[in-house]
């Protein structure tokens, strides 16, 4: 069970960070979504797994650790506070500014300019047939 | 239990949801409450002050759980001092943002509550969670601070600092559930006395715990690789806004200060001294960029925000020396810096608004109104903030310089006084082409705002009190220096058993 949990918190981690590294606010969005669950499912097993324990302090050499549940909640809480913050800032950004950019302004030309032309080469040679 | 210890974070919590129910009621009511809370508040961290005074530091165990399992509030000297600090910048930002800047979006004064309830309970709290949690009050509050008043520049700069922040917000509880995962508590103090006698394994995740930790506190206090969202957003943020914003960068530096004396300080064992070595070469980079930055802005706005970047950057570098004297010296520059770029952000509007479009503009603009009472009003500010004698900044450079000596004081005198040099250059660059070179023209804005600008001189005024008040103020920051590396002290206040 830990192997398993620790990959899915891995594999969680490894997507936040990549979609958070992108450029456009939704790919961004989603990205701290994902990896604020990485991190609550972190903090969660940080009481250490139990399967079949109680969950409160008694005289059992065994228990589950309240405690991590508690701070959890927390972080779920806050985590979802924050994300629908971000969402709403998102949104009006892109109306006010007309671009997702995380800048606000398209700097990708350079870039992944080759790309994008060849994609738009395309997109307009489909229209012409 | 002295319950007085909750004030400063129920007050404004309590008055900042009065203040959301108001949204309808006329705008006098708003002021008049808003305006209450922080002249209470200030009287409450006056009170608190005199208290800490005495040397003792004071536990609140809420719902008076003993110390490791329940939350607890610690008041010590430095708590205090961060109380005093934010109070005194509350006061001044909301009877300044009284001005008009409060109606420029909704809600202003209901968000400057609860970012002072975050602030006061994050410089208060002695749970490492409880800690997270101020923050995120603090840190959700200013995210809608920055955006009041709407506009493409503020929108384009609260996209960086929230995101950053989320990630930050992140980072933090996973180092918050690696502490507690090893160290099976959250209580700092408890930390403590547990770190004294890790070793190996768990030794080396508390570390990787606390260097991450050091990297979200890094962010906040924004140097050198984790800065660069904060000259945009404070550059672009309302005048009130970007004074109170001169204490969130003080905010990481009271945590980093905080972890680097309590939770990882000279009797923390095998990570004693975690991290001061990349810290102390973080500063000194940190310094040197943001006075280029500063010297290169070309909005007067911009060159405060690296001069807020310089200041963070030299309390930086005094942490990382650790030593009494370094802290000591760094805390009464703490409270200069603080006040005086505050001032500098309210007096940049003041001029501004003189301007006319060009507002904080550094171009040969349209003529002022009132050169000659702006332009003496900039140039004694410029001063203390540069770190000219006879101002405050001079004495807590001056301190700071002192309290180095041998290879490290190579490195740091050069830096700090060069660095005071181009700021030198740079403000009067900014001073000459605002007051000096004017095209002649009347921009046809309003007269100058006398009550404004008669808060903003009052917040100024700061920098010669400390001057004139600088044996008992030094006096109070050395004791807090000495409080802060006795950390024995901490575990008898909290009745933990001493295991050190």
């Amino acid at each position: 069970m830990e192997l398993l949990v620790a990959i899915t918190i891995g594999v969680l981690t490894f997507s936040g960070i990549y979609l958070i590294l992108r450029a456009r606010t939704f790919s961004v969005a989603l990205g701290l979504t994902l990896f604020s669950y990485a991190v609550n499912l972190f903090l969660f097993v940080m009481g250490r797994l139990h399967t079949g324990q109680p969950a409160v302090l008694n005289d059992a050499s065994s228990y589950t650790d309240p405690v991590p549940q508690a701070l959890v909640l927390t972080a779920i809480v806050i985590g979802f506070a924050m994300t629908s913050f971000v969402l709403i800032l998102a949104l009006r950004a892109y109306t006010e500014l007309g671009s997702d950019h995380v800048d606000g302004v398209e700097k990708t030309k350079k870039i992944t300019g080759l790309g994008r032309n060849k994609q738009n080469k395309k997109k307009r040679t489909g229209a012409k047939r | 239990m002295n319950h007085l210890l909750l004030v400063p974070v129920l007050l404004p919590l309590i008055c900042g949801a009065l203040l959301m129910t108001t949204s309808r009621s006329p705008i006098n009511q708003v002021r008049l409450i808003s305006c209450g809370s922080v002249l209470l508040l200030f009287l409450a961290a006056l009170y608190l002050l005199t208290q800490a005074g005495s040397g003792q530091i004071q536990v609140y165990g809420l719902g008076d759980w003993p110390a490791p399992f329940g939350i607890v509030l610690v008041l010590d000297r430095l708590s205090a001092l961060m109380l005093m600090v934010t109070a005194v910048l509350g006061v001044f930002v909301t009877l300044y943002a009284m001005r008009g800047d409060d109606l420029r979006g909704g809600y202003f004064h209901a968000l400057l509550q609860f970012q002072l309830a975050g602030i006061n309970g994050a410089f208060l709290t002695g749970d490492l969670f409880n800690l997270f949690v101020f923050f995120e009050i603090l840190l959700i509050a200013s995210y809608a601070l920055l955006l009041h008043g709407l506009g493409a520049a503020r929108l384009r700069a609260a996209l960086h600092y929230v995101i950053l922040n989320l990630i930050g917000s992140s980072l933090f509880l996973i180092s918050a559930g690696l502490f507690y995962g090893i160290a099976g508590t959250l209580n700092l103090v408890d930390l403590a006395r547990f770190i004294a006698q890790a070793e190996g394994d768990q030794l080396f995740l508390l570390e990787a715990a606390g260097a991450l930790l050091m990297m979200v506190f890094g962010l906040k206090a924004a140097f050198f690789p984790l800065y660069f969202w904060l000259p945009r957003a404070y550059a672009h943020a309302t005048a009130p806004v970007a004074a109170l914003f001169a204490i969130m960068t003080k905010i990481g530096l009271y945590a980093i200060l905080r972890f680097s004396t309590l939770v990882f300080g000279v009797s923390a064992g095998g990570a004693s001294g975690l991290g001061t070595g990349v810290l102390w070469v973080l500063a000194l980079v940190t310094v040197v960029l943001s006075i280029l930055g500063a010297f290169a802005a070309n909005t007067l706005t911009s060159l405060l925000a690296y001069l807020v970047l310089v200041s963070v950057g030299t309390l930086l570098a005094g942490i990382a020396i650790g030593t009494e004297e370094a802290i000591t010296a760094i805390l009464y520059y703490l409270l200069h810096s603080t006040w005086i770029i505050a001032g500098l952000f309210l007096l940049a509007d003041i001029i501004a608004k003189q301007r006319g479009d060009l507002a904080t503009g550094l171009k040969v603009g349209p003529q002022l109104l009132n050169p000659h009472l702006l332009g003496g009003t900039f140039f004694v500010a410029a001063i203390a903030v540069a770190g000219l004698p006879p101002f405050s900044g001079f004495f807590g450079k001056v301190l700071l310089l002192q309290s180095v000596s041998g290879s490290a004081a190579w490195q740091l005198w050069p830096v700090i006084l060069i660095s005071g040099l181009v700021g030198v250059v740079g403000l009067s660059r900014a001073g000459s082409m605002i007051f000096w070179r004017s095209n002649n023209t009347l921009s046809g804005a309003a007269p100058l705002d006398k009550t404004a600008y008669f808060f903003t001189v009052l917040l100024l005024l700061t920098s010669p009190l400390l001057v004139v008040f600088a044996q008992p103020v030094i006096a109070f920051t050395e004791a807090t220096a000495q409080q802060i590396m006795d950390v024995p002290s901490y575990l008898n206040a909290m009745q933990l058993k001493e295991a050190l």
